[in-house]
């Protein structure tokens, strides 16, 4: 199996998955405690929106799909909270709007539309060290987020209400987390694409959530719980011959299976 | 005693309602009022204003003599424990009872900064006081709507505030636990002497311990006084539009059907 690592692009894409899969794992339990699944699809939509855009006027589309994820995680905070409606909806105006900007975009585009498609089904083999990068200077500052400000960004998680009640800037905190998870969607969409990249955010908090009521842990279980949905799945998929983003998936998915099958919070305990 | 709240022709407006219109009170340090009215009356958006999260379109309000603005909002927060309304918690949800209560200390600790031993000694004597130690590693979520008050009262004490903000704080609880969290705010103003107002519309709901009624209706104050000039049929019956008897079987507080 180590022949494995002889390739560069081998090398790149275990550096990849680990990276994409901790980051994954990470934003996932913000994503699960902030009751906000969709945040995945809509932002990885706009990173797709973006790329597409890019391909169309001639500019690096990895760039635009990152300011395009950026924009719409910076708006859904504000839209929300000026509206007064659950984020959900706001997620779902941002989903439609980019959703209409990437059809339109895809339409504009003559002759084949391969390059553009690459970022819904991703490539985990074709990432570079710059993207490899990229992926860990942000891994590295979500770890020194989650560090420094644990104990608030746990406050916030838990309610914005009360955490505004006494008196902490609930609202930077809480943009700052959607954030970080529209800039961890867009770096990703190399690894996994746009369109599977919501399951990797999901499935490992998902699992972590079934096994404690200890926040800390469920970070670190999410984190562990991505890095081996991606890594196995990497080597799956090279055995196997089969697409490395729906084997990452699936795994994930068996995971999560797992998890809610044994979960100590559905066991009653003994009279 | 000074005065530690002050509103004077306060109009505030949640969405597009104009909620407090034109009230002007004055609160002084250490007392304990309650806030009684109907639902609608404005009385939750009164003590959301004085915590500064209220939209406020004409007046001034004074929180320890400043002019509260929303810039000083926050910093005038931390001195004020909040006790919301209950709400629904996700029993999964992975957060234990002593993490809810050391969110109180978030508002004396600096972000970067752990609770240190002091902090720790405050949470202890918070849940002590609340009698919830025994429930210290549970999960938030497990515990009954009684228990999670007593956790929300417990949260708001560990913030060593100057002025306490309860917001129907017996509402859908069952009898026991309604009398338990009355006897736990009794307790914590009369050991404290917390400047404290507490929201109420369950007339029979009035801590012993209150100085002074405020009556509300309909985002005025109709009617503000000692127990014995507030608490009489007729005010009562027209506050809540409906005929209420009063039933003097308690020395301190009547009984109202």
């Amino acid at each position: 199996m180590f022949e494995l690592l002889n390739y560069e692009f081998m090398r790149n894409a275990f550096l990849g998955a680990l990276i994409g899969g901790a980051s994954c794992g990470l934003v996932g339990v913000f994503v699960i405690l902030m009751r906000i699944p969709f945040i995945g699809v809509a932002l990885a939509h706009s990173a797709f929106a973006g790329a597409v855009l890019g391909i169309l006027v001639g500019v690096n589309p990895l760039a635009l799909a990152l300011i395009f994820s950026l924009i719409s995680a910076i708006l859904i905070g504000p839209i929300a909270d000026r509206a007064e409606f659950d984020p959900n909806i706001s997620i779902g105006i941002i989903f439609a709007i980019v959703l209409g900007i990437a059809f339109l975009c895809m339409g504009l585009i003559k002759g084949p539309k391969t390059e553009a498609l690459k970022f819904i089904w991703g490539n985990i083999l074709t990432i570079s060290r710059k993207d490899i990068w990229l992926m860990l200077i942000l891994l590295i500052i979500i770890i020194l987020f989650l560090f420094s400000l644990f104990k608030e960004i746990k406050s916030v998680l838990f309610s914005r209400d009360i955490s505004a009640a006494v008196g902490l800037p609930e609202k930077k905190i809480y943009y700052s987390m959607l954030i970080l998870t529209g800039l961890v969607i867009s770096l990703n969409l190399n690894t996994i694409g746009g369109l599977l990249i919501f399951s990797l955010i999901i499935n490992p908090a998902a699992s972590a959530y079934q096994l404690t009521y200890n926040l800390k842990k469920m970070f670190i279980l999410s984190a562990v719980f991505g890095i081996l949905s991606s890594l196995s799945g990497l080597i799956f998929s090279y055995f196997f011959n089969a697409p490395s983003g729906a084997v990452i998936i699936i795994i994930s998915s068996i995971i999560f299976a797992f998890t809610f099958i044994f979960s100590p919070k559905r066991k009653v305990r003994k009279i | 005693m000074s005065e530690i709240i002050k509103l004077d022709n306060v109009s505030v407006s949640y969405k597009e309602d104009i909620v407090l219109k034109n009230i002007s009170l004055i609160v002084n340090e250490g007392e304990f009022l309650t806030i009684l009215g109907p639902n609608g009356a404005g009385k939750t958006t009164l003590l959301t204003t004085i915590n500064g999260l209220g939209r406020i379109l004409n007046g001034k309000v004074r929180i320890f003599g400043n002019i509260l603005i929303k810039k000083n909002a926050a910093s005038l927060r931390k001195e004020i424990g909040y006790v919301p309304q209950i709400i629904n918690i996700d029993p999964r949800f992975p957060i234990s009872v002593k993490e809810v209560v050391e969110m109180g200390r978030l508002s004396k600790i600096r972000p970067f900064k752990k609770l240190n031993e002091d902090d720790e000694e405050i949470v202890y004597q918070a849940m002590k006081l609340t009698g919830i130690l025994n429930l210290s590693q549970r999960p938030i979520g497990h515990l009954s709507g009684g228990e999670q008050q007593k956790v929300a009262i417990a949260r708001a004490i560990a913030q060593e505030p100057k002025i306490m903000l309860l917001d129907e704080p017996t509402s859908n609880l069952d009898l026991s636990a309604q009398k338990g969290i009355l006897d736990l705010i009794e307790k914590i103003y009369l050991e404290k002497k917390i400047t404290t107002l507490m929201v109420t519309h369950i007339l029979n709901h009035i801590p012993r311990c209150t100085g002074r009624i405020v009556l509300m209706k309909e985002g005025r104050i109709v009617k503000q006084g000692k127990k014995e000039e507030v608490l009489k049929e007729e005010i009562l019956s027209t506050l809540y539009n409906c005929s209420i008897k009063k039933i003097d079987y308690d020395e301190e507080i009547p009984y109202f059907i």
